[in-house]
């Protein structure tokens, strides 16, 4: 095992250190009758050479999105990444790093944490950042029970218009904590308003929107913030797009409590789908906070009056509280969210905003192309930022098959709903990666598989 | 030494990127979206140049300390080296340029790749199938106990009670909590492992589980395993293995042969993946064939030469990540595995014992050693001894700091007074093991000679002994 580097003469030293005779002395506390008396039906040891043969062999088996013009979204987004954002965390101070227990000597870690924290308040309008979670579903499923808590109420009132996976998390993580959900139902592409309405009672913990809901429709939070005016208790939870709030209005303007998302877009690729980072954002409340989840990091003084960083409000945390801590998580997405600080510090005020901007025009500009096609709907209408929905009908064609011949044009199309969801058609999505010339492709080709 | 917040160094205009024009008819936003949805105020992130950003995350990564820089003795969180070439194949284009939603006749490499990734976790651990989904060791934990929350629920029997020692994780108590299940917790006994009379005592047909770190978080071998998973499941119970001292016993004794039901993972541990300043790890969990049908859906199946996620799971817990869990993770471990082979993983538990035997008989006479036990990986000290010398264990690590190594896991476990707690892992070599070894003796003679030294530690790094009170009584957290 080469990253074993003691050689069998200081191996020997070692255990005549010790008074033993060889290493398998050391293992006397384990009882005879359970020891494991073969060898593991494990292939036997690779040098560095062989190993990239045979990664490249079984690489060469995908077919990556360098292949495609990928239109596929719904939770995991192929935006533009700076090269710098690599080199920087390849940095082995940064990687190698464990969990910041020695603050004196994670001083790095613990500023790049701060300054995250600081910029998903920007981003979201909210007052207090943790330091991430493992993804966006989760942080939802830690959004729920958290409000659960906070409110001594047990409704989740969670539309349909929330991604089916996200909904399916939370219900894992709420229902051992008795949380009773209720899922809404569709209006369009957006949620019922006034079914949201006539579930909202006394016993509502919390109210779930997603923000550009997972049809890609942009809900009127405003209008939610009026309902929740006469139900003070109920903690309002949104599930963000944090690249979204580069255009709209952050949920904290709407009075949001709880902002949670996924922040891969955010300088991190698609890595069929991890690792991703969650994060968390809440109102700037002390009774919140104290039922906040994950670490935090704040900034402090040496005792010498130097500016430095710690971990801080642990008494939540699982290490000190055990079953009473506000939550298990332990490791969380540090170097994810890294990544997602450096590409925000990167991009900055205006590039955030102008990616936004650009998703925003090329997903209008195909949607006005796809809606002129014969049997071609957008659910939508105009509303969406960077993904829609998109309804084909024809009698001769199944959709299956027009995203088979799509992709044989290198196309994918986007997502088949009926693949995550109740409902019909393709989940399409843009990111300002797409070139004109992509998009009038896309329309071009599905018009002529159409009239084929 | 102090480096500048990020947005300090703005100026109003400047840019650190470029986007291609845009090309497009740009229509305005306003006009299609609900009234009020357009951000009025552009989000106040840095103004900031490419140079700027990449001198400060430089200067930030200068303040840090990791694996690459040298010995990281945290107990229990086995930081071994991270190998150069696992990261190069987790940015292997073909492997990582792909998305979630893909099918599964694009990804066959990949699937491939986890399929065989299963395989080895299920022979590793001698149980029968592997979920790969959980992102973190207390996520593993979490959907370990939701199983057996499943399997109970599917045989309509109520169990509210899970048995954790007081020498486990804080995570176990937590994540039985975040399950739904009353913890109890029972005390370790004079040889430092579970008492079987106060289990026998709390063991009873409301318990669902057990979890138990074995090698305990003492580094002791839990020598009553066969009685206490008789206790256990003769009351019905389930037999929860906690693998975060997985890499004490590859090749010499497996979870599933000491009759536990379920186990996690640390990926981030055994299997050599950076743990990135705090995660991203990853948390597969193994079951015995019974609690199959409970796992996170989906599951990696093959039939014929062809691999797929089964969805058609009605037992399943559901889901606890919005895909597959931290795929770039499983990459490194799976090389890692083909790296070491059947005997390299054997050799790599075997350095890890003999590291920590070594630096253990090195240092217990100059530190009080609580627990006499037999250990593996690691052992615990305590500094009750420097202690009455008026030195806490807390000086002692940030002693440590000074001399530029980092500093043991210390406080835990709970049950050991001014604990501290050593894993060396089997990547040190004797130089290394001898060089902390001399650095703890020397710090011992600072107590008795220059106290105030250990006491006002540390002196040479970037800051001094941070504040931790004022930064709880008035947080600061953001700018």
């Amino acid at each position: 095992m080469r990253y074993i580097s003691n050689t069998p003469a200081e191996q020997e030293k070692m255990l005549q250190e010790i008074g033993a005779d060889k290493v398998s002395d050391l293992f006397q506390a384990i009882p005879e009758n359970i020891k494991f008396d073969r060898s593991f039906n494990i292939p036997a040891a690779l040098s560095e050479l062989e190993l990239k043969e045979l990664i490249k062999d079984k690489a060469e088996k995908n077919l990556d999105l360098s292949e495609f013009d990928s239109y596929l979204g719904a939770g995991s987004y192929d935006h533009y990444i700076p090269a710098i954002i690599d080199h920087l965390i390849i940095r082995s101070e940064f990687y190698t790093a464990y969990t910041p227990y020695q603050a004196e000597l994670s001083q790095g870690t613990l500023q790049a944490i701060y300054e995250y924290q600081s910029m998903i308040c920007e981003l979201t309008g909210m007052g207090i950042s943790n330091a991430s979670l493992l993804d966006g579903a989760s942080a939802l499923g830690e959004a729920v029970i958290m409000a659960g808590r906070h409110s001594r109420k047990e409704k989740i009132i969670m539309p349909e218009t929330v991604h089916p996976a996200y909904r399916e998390v939370a219900q894992t993580y709420g229902k051992p904590h008795g949380l009773k959900f209720v899922e809404t139902s569709l209006k369009g592409s957006s949620s019922n308003y006034k079914e949201i309405k006539e579930e909202l009672d006394g016993n509502t913990a919390a109210v779930v929107f997603q923000y550009p809901n997972f049809f890609g429709t942009v809900e009127d939070l405003a209008e939610i913030a009026r309902m929740l005016e006469n139900h003070k208790k109920a903690v309002f939870i949104v599930v963000a797009n944090p690249m979204a709030l580069g255009l709209l209005t952050p949920p904290g303007e709407f009075g949001a409590d709880i902002v949670v998302g996924e922040g891969q877009p955010l300088g991190n690729p698609v890595n069929y789908g991890g690792p991703n980072l969650g994060f968390m954002a809440i109102r700037d409340d002390r009774r919140l906070l104290r039922q906040l989840p994950g670490r935090l990091v704040g900034k402090t003084e040496d005792i010498e009056g130097n500016t430095g960083y710690v971990m801080t409000m642990q008494t939540r945390e699982q290490h000190i509280r055990r079953e009473k801590a506000t939550s298990n998580i332990c490791t969380n997405e540090a170097l994810n969210a890294l990544m997602a600080a450096i590409y925000l510090a990167t991009m900055g005020k205006k590039g955030v905003e102008e990616v936004a901007n650009q998703c925003y025009q090329k997903t209008r500009y195909l949607k006005e192309k796809l809606a002129e096609i014969d049997d071609v709907t957008v659910v939508n209408g105009d509303n969406h930022f960077n993904e829609f929905w998109l309804k084909i009908e024809t009698a001769d064609k199944s959709l299956e098959e027009i995203e088979t011949k799509m992709c044989q044009q290198g196309i994918l199309a986007g997502v088949n709903l009926a693949e995550l969801t109740d409902q019909q058609g393709l989940l399409v999505s843009v990111t300002e990666k797409k070139t004109r010339e992509e998009l009038d492709k896309y329309a071009r080709k599905l018009e002529v598989l159409l009239n084929e | 030494m102090s480096e500048a917040l990020i947005k300090d160094y703005g100026s109003p205009g400047r840019k650190g990127y470029s986007l291609p024009e845009l090309d497009v008819v740009e229509k305005n936003p306003a006009e299609s979206l609900p009234e009020g949805m357009i951000r009025e105020e552009a989000a106040k992130l840095p103004e900031v140049s490419e140079v700027d950003v990449v001198r400060h995350y430089t200067s930030l990564s200068n303040m840090n300390y990791g694996v690459d820089s040298g010995i990281y003795p945290l107990g229990s969180c086995t930081m071994k080296y991270n190998p150069k070439i696992n990261e190069d194949i987790a940015r292997t284009p073909n492997l990582t340029n792909i998305h979630p939603q893909q099918k599964e006749k694009y990804v066959q490499g990949s699937l491939e790749i986890l399929y065989e990734l299963k395989e080895y976790l299920a022979e590793i651990s001698g149980m029968d199938e592997v979920s790969l989904q959980p992102a973190s060791g207390s996520h593993g934990e979490y959907v370990g106990l939701m199983i057996i929350r499943k399997y109970f629920e599917k045989k309509g029997e109520t169990r509210t009670k899970v048995i954790v020692p007081d020498s486990a994780h804080g995570t176990n108590p937590a994540s039985a909590t975040m399950a739904g299940y009353n913890v109890v917790e029972i005390a370790s006994n004079e040889r430092g492992m579970v008492d079987l009379e106060s289990l026998k005592a709390e063991v009873d047909e409301d318990t669902a589980a057990l979890m138990l770190t074995n090698p305990n978080t003492l580094g002791i071998f839990e020598k009553d395993i066969c009685e206490i998973q008789k206790i256990i499941h003769d009351a019905g119970g389930l037999l929860y293995y906690d693998g975060a001292n997985m890499n004490a016993v590859l090749g010499y004794v497996r979870p599933g042969d000491m009759e536990f039901d379920v186990i996690h993972y640390n990926l981030h541990k055994t299997f050599s993946t950076p743990h990135g300043g705090g995660g991203p790890g990853s948390g597969p969990v193994a079951v015995k064939e019974r609690l199959a049908p409970f796992i996170p859906a989906p599951v990696l199946k093959k039939e014929g030469e062809k691999y797929y996620w089964d969805n058609d799971r009605p037992d399943s817990l559901g889901r606890v990540h919005a895909f597959y869990g931290n795929y770039g993770v499983m990459l490194r471990a799976y090389a890692y595995i083909r790296t070491a082979g059947a005997k390299g993983l054997k050799e790599i538990t075997e350095n890890a014992v003999l590291n920590a035997n070594y630096m253990k008989h090195k240092l217990k006479d100059t530190y009080e050693l609580p627990f006499a036990s037999d250990s593996l990986h690691e052992f615990v000290l305590s500094g009750s001894r420097q202690k009455k010398e008026g030195i806490s264990t807390v000086n002692i690590a940030k002693r440590l700091l000074d001399y530029k190594q980092y500093a043991p896991t210390i406080y835990f476990p709970l049950i050991v007074k001014e604990a501290i707690m050593v894993e060396p892992t089997e990547t040190e070599n004797l130089q290394s093991l001898d060089r902390f070894i001399e650095t703890m003796k020397v710090i011992s003679q600072e107590i008795e000679e220059e106290p105030e030294l250990v006491r006002d530690a540390p002196h040479n790094t970037v800051v001094r002994k941070l504040d931790e009170a004022k930064a709880a009584r008035n947080p600061d957290l953001r700018w």
